[in-house]
């Protein structure tokens, strides 16, 4: 068979490839947390937020490692409010306790406090947003009155009612505390996941996941919701440093903390006392506290910089 | 427009029942006797404890109980407190000072959060925004309680600008410490909000079009920029002000100014059921209906909102 028809396709190497269209090949490509990692780890704010976290982490869990003196055990009347001596680096409390051992010690509360109340807000909210979000339907309605109820109650005003209730005024803890903020900031985390559920499910590759055989709620869990996590983690950052101030602002009212737990809230609201002729006792405290919020205020901030597709692009 | 109204304004119905439920739910119907807090350790005699759940409605089912306190909410007959003051009386004397305080603040967080937001927008990355942007951090991670005394020790008591506590006489000059340590929290939300707004509508075409159109840079800045990236910070400060009015707890409790925060404080330390639920509930109220209206103020801005869905 003879063709008198001409082809006119351009041979290869009349166009030759750019640098710009090379793909390589040898190389997984990039997810998006890899890509975030590789971002991240040239921050500036980044390092410094999280090394200081890591001290923060180090501080709560061996205080023992940063002072020898006992934060309650030796508070002598005699030394009250008087200043630095030598042992004793930061004075000593109205009740004539070292500051220092108070600020090392005080730091467990506050960050247990942090961590438990985001890791009960990402439990309940991620599993009630992702089913609402990816089935839709009654519990998507409810969900969305209920966090509608919870919008209108500033957390505060919300708090103080919790804490006042007589279960919890008469075994005020951790755990009570704990309760108060997950009961009152879990819609928020139920909001956030619910949207980035509803922005992947039908993306094709959980479409594809299905066709292949995979479960409703399996291709949730392993497909949908994965790819749904950026938004989730970045809140879960900054509402440690959140929940962190409002642990310390329920103690500074006298509805957080027991004044038996060693917190930097409960120490400030002790230092009003003093404020006026020796403020130290109560900045110390608060700059531990707002140090500790700063960080993790900076690695939210870093976080969703890295997972934010827009900045990507750049 | 009229459907939007109606149906946002059927929508504050169940968020306010919802809420007052939680609130009254929480503080008359969980296990614990508000009228035995009220005795403590002295026990009192049994007609005294029956005249005053009578009084307070207590003697009566749930949600008979619930019934007459919103009836009597919507026609401000809040009852009296547990040392027989009329509440509708004692919450109108603190209002007019709270909400002089979150006004106050307001103006100070939106004027100086969108002056410091728009000159850092448009200077995207130069040294000025970026030391904006870490004193807005820092901002956000001090407490408020912790700004409060610091600006009360140095303003206050050190340099004597302003007096360190309001006392009786509040008035718009002597609530401005309190106010600025009220605003400052959310001055950087505003600030970092109209920064981002900003910076994205600058290269906008529209933008583009004004600047190849011949237009001066404050004439385009002003109308043309500001005016575009103003639409989410009117709505955050907007929902902003209910936020205001629970956050004045704290900042009321420092400077001693005679709010409601400070009513409410002293209610829950002291236990009272009755003037807690009052004051939440006008709170909340107070707090729909300003969302309700900057909804409205926001679907009247931005057609796209009211014509969507």
């Amino acid at each position: 068979m003879t063709s008198n028809t001409e082809h006119f396709v351009a041979p290869v190497d009349e166009t030759p490839l750019l640098a710009t269209d090379a793909v390589k090949t040898d190389q997984a490509p990039l997810s998006l947390w890899a890509d975030a990692w590789r971002k991240l780890r040239r921050r500036p704010m980044f390092i410094v937020s999280s090394l200081l976290i890591l001290l923060l982490l180090t501080v709560a869990l061996f205080p023992g490692l940063f002072t020898s003196v006992a934060p309650n055990n030796d508070c002598q009347l005699a030394n009250s409010e008087a200043g630095p001596t030598s042992g004793h680096p930061l004075g000593f409390t109205l009740q004539g306790c070292d500051v220092y051992s108070r600020v090392i010690h005080g730091t467990q509360a506050s960050l247990s406090v942090g961590i438990l109340s985001v890791l009960a807000v990402i439990i309940i909210g991620v599993t009630l947003g992702a089913l609402a979000g990816y089935y839709g339907g009654w519990l998507d309605a409810v969900l969305a009155r209920l966090g509608d109820i919870f919008f209108a109650l500033p957390i505060i005003l919300g708090a103080l009612v919790i804490t006042q209730l007589p279960l919890f005024r008469e075994n005020r803890s951790v755990w009570t505390v704990v309760l108060t903020i997950s009961l009152l900031a879990w819609p928020q985390m139920a909001r956030i996941t619910r949207g980035a559920v509803i922005e992947v499910r039908n993306a094709d590759f959980v479409t594809a996941a299905r066709s292949l055989g995979v479960s409703k709620f399996g291709a949730l869990v392993k497909h949908a919701l994965p790819n749904a996590l950026a938004p989730v983690i970045v809140l879960a950052t900054l509402e440690l440093g959140v929940f962190i101030v409002l642990e310390a602002t329920l103690s500074f009212l006298g509805v957080g903390l027991p004044t038996s737990v060693m917190s930097w809230g409960n120490d400030i609201s002790a230092a009003n006392a003093s404020i006026r002729t020796n403020p130290g006792i109560l900045l110390y405290p608060a700059a531990a506290l707002s140090i500790t919020v700063l960080s993790f205020i900076m690695l939210g901030d870093a976080v969703r910089d890295a997972l934010d597709p827009k900045s990507r692009q750049r | 427009m009229v459907r939007y109204i109606l149906r946002r304004l059927l929508q504050v119905i169940p968020v306010f029942i919802g809420t007052t439920l939680l609130v009254y739910y929480m503080v008359f119907a969980l296990p614990g006797d508000p009228i035995a807090a009220l005795f403590g350790d002295r026990q009192p005699p049994q007609s005294v404890i029956d005249a005053l759940r009578a009084q307070y409605n207590l003697d009566q089912p749930f949600w008979v109980q619930y019934g007459i306190f919103l009836k009597n909410l919507f026609t401000f007959n809040l009852g009296v407190d547990f040392t027989q003051q009329p509440i509708a009386a004692a919450l109108a004397r603190a209002f007019p000072v709270t909400a002089m305080l979150a006004v106050e603040a307001l103006i100070i967080q939106a004027v100086f959060g969108i002056a410091f937001g728009v000159f850092a927008g448009l200077r995207k990355g130069k040294l000025f925004d970026s030391t904006v942007l870490i004193m807005s951090l820092v901002v956000i991670a001090v407490p408020t309680f912790v700004l409060g005394f610091v600006f009360q020790l140095v303003f206050g008591v050190q340099l004597g600008w302003a007096k360190p506590t309001v006392g009786a006489n509040a008035d718009w000059g002597n609530l401005i410490l309190p106010a600025v340590v009220l605003g400052l929290v959310s001055f950087a939300y505003v600030l970092r909000l109209t920064r981002a707004s900003v910076s994205e509508n600058m290269n906008a075409d529209y933008v583009r079009t004004a600047t190849a159109k011949g237009l001066s840079r404050p004439r385009v800045v002003m109308a043309h920029i500001l005016r575009n990236s103003l639409i989410p910070v009117v709505t955050y400060l907007g929902a902003n002000l209910g936020g205001l009015m629970g956050g004045a707890i704290v900042t009321e409790g420092i400077f001693n100014v005679p709010g409601v925060g400070n009513k409410l404080f002293q209610a829950i330390q002291r236990s009272e059921g009755p003037t807690i639920v009052a004051i939440v509930s006008v709170l909340v109220l107070v707090f729909v209906v300003t969302n309700l209206l900057v909804d409205l103020l926001y679907a009247w801005l931005d057609p796209r909102i009211r014509y969507d869905q």
